[in-house]
């Protein structure tokens, strides 16, 4: 997880209020949004939640229904892609098939009329930093998967674009090129200090890679922040059900303090302790969200008689470095919790069928209200 | 012994369904033009069947003899009038051919970015006039092109013209007949290389600066170079050795190379030289086919690699 701080001081890209009509269908619904010089800001969501239509418009190629596209001040009405300082990574890459790897990357230089030698050295260069200068006379088809990422990503950032677009750049990978990848693309923002607008519906790309996320639904921006912020506290039901897994409980809230309250949940024995205040209407239904790694699981009765449930395991899956362990309540609900395996050799683990104990800290739970 | 028979049937299946094609071609492609090939080597005589016989008994000597005659090729390198009428054939052809391309390409183009329903209607449109004869088509064609045909009766209707415009036996009306009666061949390969296109590639190169123009000479012309090539063949051939259009619709003092090569079968029943025609038209097609072979290779080659 990243923990990268942002100068919030230098906006660059501004949306507002942009909505984009296909027909009936509203693929982008009033979305406003800023994206700050030199960070890499990701919108995460589902398939057909208008994350790449957005992104299609900050490159050209849609135009907004309605509302402003600014970019570095500049409004982006009517300006055709091939006018903007905007360069996209294509989720196919497309790639000429026609050129070599060399021809590929010089493309955007040979648009701009510079010299012949300038070009090669720039290109050279280029393909230095991606690590394909031996590949320089290959054409596309005879590169692997992540020699082909690497020569669209060149390609989009020969241009030095102050906003370099990626749709979905590390889809095409396998898992172990994709995590070294991230990092590789990490390294290469922070070296150019260009920004990036990444589109993904990979949770884990988007929580390595950005510096903030937007998370997208049915066209609309639901949420925006750090990782940090998106995962440990998610604003509504939607996040924190769409971002990792969580135990969500319906509730009611019994007692509403400044510093804590307590929130009745049918499905679980005890009342549930929260140690800071929400903002909620008295006797509000709430709902009570818990990550499963902020879950204890134990043999032996908790002390309290809060923030506790029993129940009986019902299912172990062995994930090598933790296991997740999914418990029936007395209620019968079914609830995840995970249990990290510190110790190579676990007569003492956990096991099918036993009756266990959950417990959490007071500060672990998110109250929703949305 | 099952698997024995398995692979037997398999052989055997496999040469089946190849020879029957082979077969097809050997019996009425690769022996008639040996047939023309022999008879281009051979005398005219007056008496059937037209030629004399390669190969003769000679009693005196009680030998076969095989009698060459190349003078037919002779003629046709000596006579200017069949140099002259191979290079206007192939002029014909060639600037046809063209014509083709400009015409065919922009069609191509928009059928293969219509929806895919109009695709269909578009391209059945373009094949539908194969459904009238051929020679009909263009017996229609002196209808529209005569002295008082509908074209010219319209301009001067319209007064844009005071005298009737010389149109119908012209190369003028013999390039109208090629196109338009050759046009579907340039446009079908052509749509099915541009339907292939990849559309996000046009995006990436607008994305990197490129202007449409820009773009289209960069990436979609390129792309569609095996179109062309196949679409270019398929007009030019054919057009080289055409023989109905320009004999209706084209000029009477210069003839093209089917016009002769028919008149020496048919008028002059001069067989040796029809067929010497006949074969140094075929040697001439073959260079371009081979070209155009070479280039496909590369291709495939390219893609291999």
């Amino acid at each position: 997880m990243s923990y990268k701080t942002v100068d919030r001081g230098q906006e660059y890209v501004r949306i507002e209020g942009v909505t984009k009509r296909f027909g009936e269908f509203v693929a982008v619904d009033s979305v406003s949004l800023s994206i700050f010089k030199g960070e890499i800001f990701c919108l995460l969501g589902g398939s057909g939640c208008g994350k790449t239509t957005l992104l299609r418009m900050l490159a050209g190629f849609e135009s907004p229904t309605a509302g402003r596209i600014l970019i570095d001040d500049q409004d982006m009405a009517g300006i055709p892609p091939y006018e903007r300082p905007v360069n996209m990574m294509f989720q196919s890459y497309a790639l000429f098939p026609h050129m070599t790897v060399a021809k590929n990357v010089a493309f955007g230089l040979e648009q701009e009329g510079l010299g012949k030698t300038e070009i090669e050295r720039r290109v050279g260069e280029m393909l230095e930093i991606v690590k394909l200068g031996e590949f320089a006379r290959r054409k596309p088809h005879q590169l692997s998967g992540g020699q082909r990422q690497r020569v669209a990503l060149a390609r989009a950032l020969i241009k030095k674009p102050k906003l370099l677009l990626l749709d979905e750049p590390l889809g095409a990978l396998d898992k172990k090129l994709r995590e070294h990848t991230q990092f590789e693309l990490i390294n290469l923002q922070e070296q150019l200090g260009v920004t990036f607008v990444v589109v993904t519906h990979d949770q884990e790309e988007a929580m390595t890679l950005a510096s903030r996320i937007g998370v997208m639904s049915k066209g609309q921006i639901v949420q925006v922040g750090t990782p940090t912020d998106i995962y440990e506290f998610p604003s509504s039901r939607f996040v924190a059900d769409f971002i990792g897994s969580v135990n969500m409980f319906e509730g009611q809230l019994t007692e509403d303090e400044p510093g804590h309250v307590r929130i009745r949940c049918p499905e679980l024995d005890a009342t549930v302790y929260v140690s800071h205040g929400i903002s909620a209407a008295p006797e509000a239904k709430v709902a009570v969200a818990i990550r499963p790694e902020k879950i204890e699981l134990t043999r032996s009765e908790p002390a309290g008689s809060e923030n506790r449930a029993r129940g009986t395991v019902k299912e172990i899956a062995y994930m090598g470095d933790m296991s997740v362990y999914l418990v029936r309540l007395d209620s019968g609900r079914l609830v995840r919790g995970t249990i990290p395996n510190t110790e190579r050799h676990a007569d003492e683990r956990i096991v099918w069928d036993e009756v266990v104990y959950l417990s959490w800290h007071p500060s672990s739970p998110v109250v929703l209200t949305v | 012994m099952n698997k024995a028979l398995e692979t037997l049937q398999a052989w055997f299946g496999k040469r089946l369904v190849i020879g029957v094609p082979y077969f097809w071609l050997l019996l009425f492609f690769a022996i008639p033009f040996l047939i023309v090939l022999k008879i281009s080597f051979s005398w005219m005589q007056p008496i059937q069947p037209g030629y004399a016989p390669l190969f003769s008994w000679v009693e005196e000597t009680q030998r076969f003899v095989a009698t060459l005659n190349v003078s037919n090729y002779e003629v046709l390198l000596d006579d200017p009038l069949y140099l002259g009428t191979f290079l206007y054939s192939v002029k014909v052809a060639a600037i046809s051919t063209v014509l083709c391309l400009l015409v065919g390409y922009p069609m191509a183009y928009a059928i293969a970015r219509c929806p895919p329903t109009t695709r269909n209607l578009f391209l059945m449109l373009i094949i539908l006039p194969f459904w009238t004869s051929f020679l009909l088509r263009v017996y229609a064609w002196i209808g529209l092109l005569k002295t008082n045909g509908v074209i010219n009766n319209s301009l001067l209707a319209l007064g844009i013209i005071d005298q009737p415009l010389p149109l119908l036996y012209t190369d003028f009306a013999v390039y109208i007949g090629i196109v338009y009666s050759y046009l579907p061949f340039m446009i079908l390969p052509l749509y099915s290389n541009l339907e292939k296109h990849d559309l996000t590639l046009l995006e990436a190169a607008a994305d990197l600066g490129a202007s449409p123009i820009k773009t289209f000479f960069r990436i979609t012309l390129p792309l569609s170079m095996p179109g062309i090539v196949a679409g270019c063949l398929l007009v030019f051939i054919p057009a080289v050795g055409e023989y109905v259009i320009p004999s209706l619709l084209g000029r009477t003092d210069q003839l093209m190379i089917g016009t002769v090569l028919s008149a020496q079968f048919f008028s002059a029943r001069n067989w040796p030289v029809a067929s010497a025609v006949a074969i140094a038209l075929l040697i001439m097609l073959l260079i371009p086919i081979m070209l155009f072979q070479r280039y496909q290779r590369r291709e495939l080659e390219a893609a291999r690699r």
